[in-house]
């Protein structure tokens, strides 16, 4: 009698327990740059997940039940060094999930740290969720069980872009501009590559890579660009490098089209104007404008809130694909979490996203859209008040950007 | 290379070595008087930039081009008066250590009242938009009030030191101070007006170049280290030798982004060819327009080798 009296009381204080901590936390570092040139990028992503997490944790209907996901943010000033630094802190106040974007140069640093400092504490891993940085190696050679890409990578989004610059007979000359570092060079050799495939009469009339989020002033290079004679550039540039090229080729009057990543992204919208309408186009997963894509409750709550535009749609994908995967495996233990996370097929904002098994890299629909007035119907959402956003020009479903991987992928030994 | 190319290289490097003179002017005069080498230079062309923006909030751009200069001329004038001044009867190491101190703290200063990202520090909408056409480009108002404002400063020191008794006294103290304060002038008054009227200048130079380029807090650590090419490379203390070193690096920098030679092009003739993957070609293929921003540094070591005393200097290192 005695005894099933105590082992009542054990399951009811567990019982209780259990209420009384019914809400776990999974806390994400956030490690990006927030300061600097490249500053006002991170800072809205921020934001951005943000306004996510208000909607995962929502109290009526939540993403993962008994579960609460919580962001803390640190600034790595977009550096590698900075990066490792802070994950040996977060380690230790308890992070198991750190999340990071901007930069793959500082993406694979950090993917390294991960699987060296997962390989040396079993028990304590880190999961790293790329929600922006695009480097294919990163899940092709040095792919990596603990590293989940959120965002379609450099191969991915060049083939959906060429695919949809095969059938633009105007182009006949193209520059290559980007930044000297792994994405950058990434991106020029993806172009080179495919558009040798697909348009094999189109001419790369010139190529450059500049260093990262140091020149103040391109006009030097869009005199380049001039004198190359070409009527097209594409770029893999963002932030500042990009909002910068924008402002001083309407400086020099250049009349080229170009055909980027990032024209999305924090001060190019404001950069581009008018003066950017028709002429630049964009390869992303997703626009605000387009039908197909949902989440424009996110854009005007976040307008509302921040005064502030929701363009880094991976966030939502991130913390969905997680909520998913928490579920899933029934806890918030990061191993059983990526094992559950390995081929998870979630509903995000461009409609079903699969976390490919092999490589870990997302498989996703894509969209080139171009920058166009504010008409009401198929442009409703302006960027930075402008008056001008993004109208899809070419929707490329998952299949197109399907690229072969070659990775080699070590996991460990599955958790009961 | 085409005609097009060419002219709009020389017009946006005349245009960046002018605004470049605006800020070593500064530099190379105090230097030059004082034998201060002030690497807080840049700092002050940094805080002319935040507070052109700030004040520019209030009074318009125009007016902030006058105020922001004169207040940071006077925050110059006070740290020479009540820093610099105490350090230099220690020599000319503790100087430097102070200046090199000051860089810090105006950086962190000016992150913790302005914030550590780019500040939206735009120019008068009278210069928004192009001033000519040359063939095809067009070449921005904004660029041609960048090189007319240099060129007016420039015109300004020259004629302030060589036609006003201010400047004869400032070339006269500039070589034989204890001459000068034998004659009864106040010669540490005099230091005091030139590093105030130096900081002025970079201060200047910082309203201008804030809009053009980027206001951010790194934005003193980009020219910091140019303008000290510019002032060894024309030649310690020599306004005439900045000049020139400072238009000459201007069309260097612009002009070298656009050349696609690289060593292997060079050997192409003698009938020598490697792939991507060959031993060496990271070397051998990297091209002018890829090393680029490190040509003013260059120039520097080789100037310090081969011609010490700069293009235009009159005494040696």
């Amino acid at each position: 009698m005695k005894h099933t009296f105590i082992k009542t009381l054990v399951a009811a204080s567990v019982l209780a327990s259990g209420a009384a901590f019914a809400q776990q936390t999974v806390k994400i570092a956030y490690i990006d740059g927030l300061s600097g040139m490249m500053g006002p990028v991170g800072q809205n992503q921020v934001k951005s997940f943000a306004e996510v997490l208000t909607k995962a944790n929502d109290a009526k209907t939540p993403w993962a039940p008994g579960y609460k996901f919580q962001l803390d943010t640190y600034d790595n000033k977009t550096s590698p060094q900075e990066t490792l630094t802070i994950l040996k802190t977060v380690i230790d106040q308890g992070y198991r999930y750190v999340a990071q974007g901007n930069s793959s140069g500082v993406g694979m640093a950090l993917q390294d740290a991960v699987n060296k400092h997962n390989d040396r504490n079993p028990g304590k891993e880190i999961v790293y969720l790329n929600y922006a940085a695009v480097d294919p190696d990163m899940t092709n050679a040095k792919c990596s069980f603990w590293h989940f890409r959120f965002d379609s990578n450099v191969d991915q989004k060049m083939e959906a872009l060429t695919s949809f610059m095969k059938d633009e007979k105007a182009i006949k000359n193209v520059f290559l501009l980007n930044q000297n570092y792994s994405f950058g060079h990434q991106v020029a050799k993806a172009a080179k590559e495919m558009l040798g495939r697909k348009r094999p009469d189109v001419k790369i009339v010139g190529e450059d890579l500049h260093p990262i989020a140091q020149v103040k002033d391109f006009s030097p290079y869009v005199a380049k660009i001039k004198a190359s004679g070409a009527d097209s550039v594409i770029t893999g540039n963002w932030g500042s490098d990009m909002a910068l090229l924008i402002k001083a080729s309407n400086d020099a009057g250049l009349k080229v089209n170009f055909y980027t990543y990032y024209a999305g992204t924090t001060g190019v919208p404001t950069a581009m104007g008018a003066t950017g309408a028709d002429r630049v186009r964009m390869v992303s997963y997703w626009n605000p404008n387009d039908s197909r894509f949902t989440g424009q409750d996110i854009v005007k709550s976040m307008k509302d809130k921040t005064k502030d535009d929701f363009y880094t749609m991976a966030t939502y994908t991130s913390i969905r694909m997680l909520a998913d995967s928490v579920n899933k495996a029934k806890s918030a233990d990061p191993v059983k979490v990526a094992f559950a996370m390995e081929g998870m097929k979630s509903k995000s904002l461009n409609g079903e996203v699969e976390m490919r098994a092999a490589d870990h890299q997302a498989q996703q629909p894509l969209a080139i859209a171009v920058w166009a007035k504010v008409d009401g119907k198929t442009v409703k959402f302006d960027q930075e008040n402008t008056g001008y956003g993004w109208k899809t020009i070419s929707y490329q479903p998952s299949y197109v950007g399907v690229q072969p991987h070659s990775c080699q992928m070590k996991r460990p030994n599955k958790p009961a | 290379m085409n005609y097009e190319f060419i002219s709009i290289s020389l017009l946006n490097g005349i245009s960046y070595g002018l605004l470049l003179f605006l800020l070593s002017a500064g530099l190379t005069l105090i230097l030059s008087m004082m034998g201060v080498l002030n690497f807080a230079h840049a700092s002050f062309y940094m805080l002319g930039a935040y507070f052109g923006y700030t004040i520019s909030q209030y009074v318009g751009f125009w007016g902030a081009l006058v105020l922001a200069p004169i207040v940071v001329g006077f925050l110059g004038a006070m740290i020479e008066k009540y820093g610099l001044r105490r350090t230099h009867k220690f020599g000319h190491v503790p100087e430097l250590l102070f200046t090199f101190g000051l860089t810090f703290i105006i950086v962190e200063l000016v992150q913790l009242f302005w914030g550590r990202n780019a500040l939206p520090f735009r120019g008068p909408e009278i210069l928004d938009g192009s001033a000519f056409t040359i063939f095809t480009s067009t070449f921005p108002k904004y660029k041609v009030f960048m090189m007319v404002a240099s060129l007016f400063m420039l015109l300004v020191l020259y004629l302030g030191l060589t036609r006003t008794r201010v400047g004869l006294i400032i070339q006269a103290a500039l070589t034989h101070p204890e001459t000068v304060q034998a004659l009864g002038h106040n010669v540490p008054r005099v230091f005091m007006m030139v590093f105030g009227g130096g900081t002025a200048l970079a201060a200047l130079a910082g309203v201008i170049g804030g809009p053009a380029f980027v206001t951010d807090p790194a934005m003193g650590a980009t020219v910091g280290s140019i303008i000290f090419v510019v002032v060894v490379v024309g030649g310690m203390g020599s306004l005439a030798g900045a000049f020139i070193a400072s238009i000459l690096i201007g069309c260097l920098q612009t002009f070298a982004v656009g050349i696609e030679t690289s060593l292997l092009s060079l050997l192409a003739p003698m009938g020598v060819s490697m792939g991507v993957n060959d031993f060496g070609y990271a070397v051998m293929g990297l091209k002018i327009s890829q090393i680029a921003p490190i040509l003013p540094y260059l120039l520097l070591v080789l100037i310090l080798i081969f011609r010490p005393k700069g293009l235009l200097g009159t005494r040696e290192g």
